[in-house]
């Protein structure tokens, strides 16, 4: 079990290289950074050359990843231009946590950055997990034991259609019903904007009230995928051999599904959690530009459509590496409840 | 006395897709106290169907018992609710099922699934149910018991899963156990020892036995009566030693004839029965067997037979006499 | 032995046999048993039906006519779906937008299609550092989500295609663009799927028997495996539509997708969530289409999964 943890840890390594040039070569060929940096006046030549230098963008391709990933500090950069390298470097590199400097907010370490916003948006998406678990769990279960009945069906219908809102459209469309028309029809309503009311404060009231809207928004479609897709794993689980000998012993239906059934169907459904991770994480992005919301994915918008590639570059990295250790995890847990895996 | 166990004219449906599918077409037999009966028939004849509802198992939907009864110790099962029939099951009837790889839980330990029924319908300690559950997997034949409680089904080798499912069976002292094509799944020399422990088990405890197989040789061992089904009927009724020496049903005639013998010229051709199998969404007018039958007369195509005596505790399902080729 | 009963009144097993159907005719049968399947159908033809027959009653030059002292107006007789903050009518936007979402859904899904399957059936057929090497690229690519990369990528390239002209309409580069970039970013799945099914039929003795008749490579790849693993492709292409225009919802949505005059239903929503309150109807229109196209294709792409289910497809003892 330990030799396959560290087997697949290692195999990361080599993807998240992979991952990270692919990122790189991507954002460096796009986007004139210079022209971003210089704002609405031209840049004078020797403002260009000078900066071109000092952002390391006049070294190779190649050797600019190098120092994007493990920093020059280590090294001497030419900064004036003279062809001897002379001052000591100041990048850091991304395997210790230095993306750069953002090119919008000048001077600020992209990483700051990120990590100011950082805790937002997990204040987002950590309850809206949970929720997103809890109730596919119950809805999937209910509906593999009552299969066909009324509310099967309803529920299977619903599901389908929560799963083909694009989020937006269900942001919007609750923000409509509970926020807008809650309002005029005089009825207590959910707030839209924004993590709190500046005038009230940061308190927790607040922000909790400004986190129902966005969740809410974030957990329909994942609930209604994953409900069916609970309902699936254990309407096989329930047709297997073994369930049938359980019930032979005369064991009740509380004891068949808590003990036998739903063990077996919990190993697939640990996947969820790998698959829904990226989901969620992207769908912030969404989320937080309709609702406001000061998150990273916001952030990533904000700078993306402002070329800020240090700070692209950083948020595409960590939520990749993110991606990357969320499925190593599931994959460690599965091995772990499955004796097959871990007793072979 | 009255038998231990009385099915009377049982029907089973499933609905499906492409039709009614009429599985058990009105069969009736009774199991008396430490009998063994052996129910022979080819995939899909009903023979697994038939016992599967004396243990209320069968899915509905979308399954469907539209006739019958089955009385145990004066009970009709089919009658009685879901708490009722739970503590029937595995404490007075238990079964063995075909594949014990995939009749036994992946993700729980022997120990536990040897303990559970025990906990529940001996209403014993987990401690008590573990020591039984060592002295049962003795008896068995799997050494190191205590070692092995811990371990999970796919640690065993098939011959052992079986074994384990045996004492699961065992586990609370039925008074009958019916076994599902219990060695098919097995190769031949483990077959034999699976055969052995139940014999000597089942004198152990006096315990009634129905043993499913399509294969003859198997049954001849264990056997005192034989039920032959073919289509969702019974058709030839007797116990062991006439069965083998004078079948009387043209079906049981072409199974003995079909089975290679040793004493044979090697080059002679094996028998066969020609024809397809049944199709059970079907019903024909008459007798199911009438088109692979080399004796039909013309009242096989019209009415379906009834089981009639022929001998001494010896009953057939045919309007033919194969001795004879007459109209019984 | 001797009958006197005619032939005809002798059921023999050709009668009391039912002849076997077809796969077709059973694929087809089991799809007509889902209700929800062909509701999809017809909610998908109506639609289909809407964009184009809709077309024939406005022109696309119509609804990009801008008129500020008519912008926002609720709908009315002359401007069904009202009209948008540009005063644009928003009815024949919303007709025009759907031919580019359909458009952009299909064609990239064919691209998705091209890639997935020949990624993952080289992967899956050659075996060795050639799936090793194409398996990390694709586990690379799906590691990184894909609605970040999507708008990355659309950013990047969008202003690099210029508008082009194709039957006699104009298409913003940025259609191209995003189709292209939908199609790339999404055939990850599929391959999983197509090298999974090459791995196991690669070693079935059919197989073994195209190559001992010398069969090539690529024969063996195209004409035998292939055709057998069609059904899980068709079910993934049909839902890989649906993703695919969500996904050009989303970042038409966020402004760096298809990019104005031209319409889709994605963009039409861009900065929808300021008129809320004051014109709902900007979003409520397309947007609902957006739900009823994705929701029938989900619809029919489940029950062409649930048709095409190889296991049930075989005969069960």
């Amino acid at each position: 079990m330990i030799r396959y943890i560290i087997r697949r840890i290692l195999q990361a390594i080599p993807l998240l290289f992979i991952i990270s040039l692919m990122i790189f070569f991507l954002l460096r060929s796009s986007g004139d950074p210079i022209a971003m940096m210089g704002g609405r006046r031209a840049t004078r030549p020797e403002d260009r050359e000078r900066l071109t230098r000092l952002l390391g963008l006049d070294q190779p391709l190649y050797k600019q990843y190098i120092t994007w990933l493990i920093g020059n500090d280590w090294s001497l950069v030419d900064i004036d231009g003279d062809g001897i390298p002379e001052t000591p470097g100041t990048r850091k590199g991304a395997l210790r946590g230095d993306f750069g400097n953002s090119l919008v907010k000048r001077g600020v370490p992209a990483m700051d950055l990120i990590l100011e916003r950082l805790p937002n948006t997990l204040l987002l998406m950590i309850p809206a997990e949970i929720i997103i678990l809890l109730i596919s769990l119950a809805v999937g279960i209910y509906s593999a034991l009552k299969q066909y009945s009324l509310v099967d069906q309803v529920v299977t219908a619903g599901s389908f259609i929560g799963y083909s809102m694009p989020i937006f459209f269900i942001a919007l469309a609750s923000m409509y019903i509970f926020a807008v028309n809650f309002r005029k029809w005089g009825l207590p309503y959910l707030p839209t904007i924004g993590m709190f009311d500046p005038k009230v404060g940061k308190t927790f009231s607040q922000v909790a009230l400004h986190m129902v809207l966005p969740i809410f928004s974030m957990s329909v479609i994942s609930i209604s995928g994953y409900s069916r897709y609970i309902r699936s794993e254990m309407l096989e689980v329930i047709s297997q051999d073994y369930i049938r000998t359980a019930h032979a012993k005369g064991l009740t239906e509380r004891m068949v599904l808590i003990g036998h059934a739903l063990k077996n169907a919990a190993i697939p459904f640990v996947t969820i959690l790998a698959i829904d991770i990226p989901f969620l994480l992207g769908g912030a992005v969404v989320t937080e530009s309709i609702f406001a919301w000061p998150g990273m994915g916001r952030l990533f918008i904000d700078h993306l459509g402002r070329s800020d590639t240090p700070v692209v570059m950083g948020i595409l990295m960590m939520i990749s590496v993110a991606v990357v250790f969320s499925q190593i995890i599931v994959d460690i847990v599965y091995a772990w409840l499955d004796p097959r895996i871990r007793y072979s | 006395m009255s038998a231990l166990l009385q099915i009377k004219d049982l029907q089973v449906q499933f609905q499906t897709i492409e039709g009614t599918v009429h599985a058990v077409n009105g069969i009736s037999y009774d199991l008396d106290k430490g009998q063994t009966l052996g129910i022979v028939g080819e995939s899909g004849c009903g023979k697994s169907v038939s016992v599967l509802s004396v243990m209320g198992l069968i899915p509905e939907p979308p399954g469907e018992i539209t006739k019958g009864e089955v009385i145990y110790r004066g009970k009709d099962l089919l009658k009685m609710d879901k708490k009722e029939i739970r503590k029937i099951r595995g404490k007075e009837i238990a079964m063995v099922f075909q594949d014990p790889m995939t009749s036994l839980n992946p993700v729980l330990t022997i120990g536990r699934q040897l303990s559970e029924a025990q906990i529940l319908h001996l209403k014993i300690s987990k401690e008590e149910a573990t020591s039984r559950s060592i002295e049962l997997l003795n008896i068995v034949g799997i050494p190191k018991p205590e070692e092995r409680l811990g371990e999970y089904p796919h640690q065993f080798s098939g011959g052992m899963r079986q074994r384990v499912m045996i004492a699961m069976a065992l586990s609370c002292q039925p008074s009958i156990l019916i076994a599902d094509e219990p060695t098919t799944a097995l190769d031949v020399t483990i077959q034999a020892q699976i055969v052995e422990l139940t014999k000597k088990l089942r004198d152990q405890m006096d315990m009634a036995v129905i043993w499913i197989t399509h294969d003859l040789a198997v049954i001849a061992e264990l056997a005192d009566r034989i039920i032959v089904m073919y289509a969702g009927f019974i058709v030839e009724e007797t116990d062991i030693f006439q069965l083998f020496e004078n079948p009387l049903h043209p079906y049981t005639l072409s199974l003995l004839k079909s089975i290679p013998r040793v004493d044979k010229r090697i080059d002679e051709r094996l028998a066969t029965i020609s024809g397809y199998p049944p199709n059970n969404l079907i019903m024909p007018p008459g007798c199911s067997f009438a088109p692979r039958c080399s004796h039909h007369i013309d009242r096989c195509w019209v009415e379906v037979p009834k089981l009639k005596n022929v001998g001494s505790n010896h009953q057939i399902a045919c309007w033919v006499d194969v001795t004879t080729g007459k109209e019984l | 032995m001797k009958t006197t009963i005619p032939k005809t009144k002798q059921y023999g097993v050709e009668d009391i046999e039912s002849p076997p159907l077809s796969i077709s005719q059973l694929v087809w049968l089991r799809f007509r048993r889902h209700k929800m399947a062909l509701v999809g159908v017809v909610l998908l033809i109506l639609l289909i039906l809407f964009s184009t027959v809709g077309a024939l009653f406005r022109t696309e030059a119509y609804g990009n006519i801008t008129d500020t002292s008519i912008r926002l107006q609720a709908p009315s007789p002359e401007h069904p779906f009202g009209t948008d903050t540009v005063g644009r009518d928003l009815l024949t936007r919303t007709i025009y937008g759907g031919q580019i979402s359909l458009m952009i859904g299909l064609t990239a899904v064919i691209i998705q299609i091209v890639v997935g399957v020949l990624i993952g059936a080289i992967a899956g057929y050659y075996g060795g550092w050639i799936d090793s090497l194409l398996m990390r690229f694709t586990e690379a690519v799906f590691n990184v989500p894909t609605l970040p990369l999507l708008l990355v990528l659309s950013k990047m390239l969008s202003d690099k295609i210029p508008t082009i002209e194709l039957f006699g309409r104009e298409f913003s580069g940025s259609v191209i663009v995003i189709t292209g970039v939908i199609g790339l970013t999404s055939w990850m799945g599929l391959a999983r799927l197509v090298r999974a099914n090459f791995l196991s039929l690669k070693e079935q003795e059919f197989v073994t028997a195209a190559r001992s008749i010398g069969a090539k490579n690529s024969s063996i790849i195209f004409s035998h495996i292939l055709p057998n693993t069609i059904a899980p492709i068709i079910v993934s292409s049909t839902l890989g539509v649906a993703g695919a225009i969500i996904n050009e919802a989303y970042v038409s949505f966020l402004g760096v997708g298809v990019m104005p005059p031209t319409a889709t239903w994605g963009n039409m929503l861009n900065g929808a969530y300021k008129y809320i309150e004051t014109a709902p109807w900007t979003w409520i229109f397309p947007g609902t289409l957006i739900v009823l196209t994705v929701l029938s294709i989900n619809f029919v792409g489940d029950g062409l999964r649930d048709a095409l289910d190889p296991r049930a497809l075989v005969e069960t003892e």
